[in-house]
Formats: C-alpha cells, sequence, structure tokens
C-alpha cells in the first residue's frame, strides 16, 4: 500500500520560511492571507497490504526518522 | 590522547577539526560513517561542520541514523568526550545526545562571519583553559543555527549551567543566546561557531584554541 506523510512544525513553533512566504504574497498583491505555515509531504510505497500494521510502521518510521517530535508534528494517510 | 573524527559524505570541516586537535596535542584518526565500530582506545570524538547527506530530510538527521552514530551514542553513553560543531552540533541534537533542535535562522539568511561569544561556564572539559565571562571571537558559518528550545528547557539548561557559550549579539534567533550546549554529564558539547577556524595565528585568530587545549587537558586527567 501507499502511505502519505505529512510533517509540520507544531502550532506555536515559529516558522520563518512560512513567514517569508506570507510576506511574498502579499508583495505579488494577494491581501489577506493572515499566515502561512510550510511542511513537507514524504510518499511511502510499502510491501506491507494490512492497514493496521502499515500504519505502525509508519508511525515508527515518523518517530525515528521521518520527524522530529521536538518541534514537528505529523499525520499519516494510508491508501 | 586518541581523537576521533567522523567523517559523514558532506563533512567538509573534517580536516580543519583534526588539525586543531593535532595542534593541541592529540593523536587524530579519521573514522568513515559507514564503519560499525570506533577505533579501540579513543578518548575523545569529533564530530566537524559541515552538509553530511547534503542536509536531506533534516540537518544531520540522516547522519544521525548512521551506523558509526550508533557507535557514538554508545561512546557517549559511556562516558566518551565527545564534541560536535556545526553540523556536528546538528547531528548530536537529531541522536538525542543534546536536547533542543537547530532550526533555520530567524533572519533566513546563511550567515558567515565572526561572532562574539561569551564563555558561560568553565566547568567543562571544553571551556576549563578560558575564564567564566570571557569574551572571544569565533567565526560561524550557517544557515541552520537557530536554537529552539522551550522556555523551560532554556531555564534548565542555564539552570544547570550547561550553556556553555552564548552569542553577545545573536544572529540567528536562538533561544536563550545559546550558541554551545553540554550534555548532562558535561561531556558532550555541541556548538555552532567554529573554534577550529580561530586557533593559529595563520586564521588571525586564536580565540577558539581553548577549546582544543581544554579537552586535551582532560583527557590526560580523565
Amino acid at each position: 500500500m501507499k502511505a502519505r506523510v505529512h510533517v509540520m512544525l507544531k502550532n506555536g513553533v515559529l516558522d520563518p520560511q512560512g513567514e517569508a512566504v506570507r510576506h511574498a504574497l502579499g508583495a505579488l498583491g494577494f491581501a489577506g492571507v493572515d499566515g502561512v505555515r510550510q511542511g513537507k509531504v514524504i510518499e511511502l510505497d510499502l510491501a506491507e497490504t494490512e492497514k493496521d500494521k502499515a500504519e505502525a510502521a509508519v508511525r515508527d518510521m515518523c518517530e525515528k526518522l521521518l520527524a522530529n517530535t521536538v518541534i514537528e508534528s505529523y499525520t499519516v494517510e494510508l491508501s | 590522547m586518541k581523537v576521533g573524527v567522523i567523517v559523514f559524505p558532506g563533512s567538509n570541516c573534517d580536516r580543519d577539526l583534526a588539525d586543531a586537535f593535532r595542534k593541541a596535542g592529540a593523536d587524530v584518526t579519521m573514522v568513515w560513517h559507514k564503519d560499525t565500530t570506533l577505533p579501540v582506545g579513543l578518548d575523545a570524538i569529533g564530530i566537524p561542520g559541515g552538509f553530511s547527506f547534503g542536509d536531506y530530510l533534516r540537518c544531520g538527521a540522516i547522519a544521525a541514523q548512521s551506523p558509526i552514530c550508533r557507535a557514538v551514542v554508545d561512546f557517549a553513553n559511556r562516558g566518551g568526550f565527545v564534541i560536535g560543531i556545526c553540523n556536528g552540533f546538528q547531528v548530536l541534537c537529531e541522536t538525542g545526545l543534546l536536547p533542543g533542535v537547530l532550526m533555520r535562522n530567524a533572519g533566513l539568511k546563511f550567515i558567515c562571519r565572526a561572532e562574539g561569544l561569551r564563555v558561560e561556564t568553565t566547568d567543562s572539559p571544553f571551556t576549563s583553559a578560558y575564564s567564566k565571562g570571557d569574551e572571544v571571537t569565533i567565526p560561524i558559518a550557517h544557515h541552520d543555527g537557530n536554537y529552539s528550545a522551550e522556555a523551560d528547557l532554556v531555564a534548565r539548561l542555564k539552570g544547570e549551567d550547561r550553556v556553555a557559550f552564548s552569542y553577545l549579539d545573536n544572529p540567528n534567533g536562538s533561544a536563550g543566546d545559546i550558541a554551545g550546549v553540554l550534555s548532562e554529564n558535561r561531556r558532550v558539547l555541541g556548538m555552532m561557531p567554529h573554534p577550529e577556524r580561530a586557533v593559529d595565528s595563520a586564521q588571525g585568530n586564536t580565540d577558539g584554541a581553548a577549546v582544543f587545549t581544554s579537552l586535551v587537558g582532560a583527557m590526560a586527567t580523565a
């Protein structure tokens, strides 16, 4: 199955890159963008066919490598 | 006194770090990241600056999972001396040997210049040859040097006298102006500034030399 992992900075962690994007959007004339947060999407192609096992494995991958849980949170979607 | 300097693909301060240790009187062995064991009889390990694994995923994240880093973590947990500079600091945070994380500089720019630091403690094997409160100038060169830690962690680090160096004029947004931090047992130091770039009069500055002479002195008495 396929997994899609979204890694985002946790709420409350300042995202200087998102802020820079927000300023650039304002400079381009896009009014009313109150906030921008930038993150990562990681797609995984898995041999596992059982959804529960796949989800457990991907969560373990997130904890150990894909996210730094000091500052980042993650969500896992399976399909 | 035997020091191992770890070399990752993308390390670029490894030879400078080795030279700084040799100048302070240590024997240096370069250690490749794919090795699974450290050379026998090491007293200290240096993790150099650079862009290990191209900073893919997060700075230091891939290096922290490399075979040699498991051996480095074991070495540190046995009480070995470890210093990580710049990318080496990022690697140490990713291994969990040091708390916190290095994020993108608050001003978003790569900063490469000499920076003023204050020596906050001499109670460590890396700073014993300084005097507390010394103001030194050490080069910085990083894009991701913004030390991020929750307020209670910063307070704990300060309370436990684990801030080794702080910035006089915070260049990158680091919490608590922290430039270098010690582990709980004080035998692991991570710092963003590059003391190995300030050890010889030919570099125009020798303010960093005491980091290496301190450590070589500590190894001699350990």
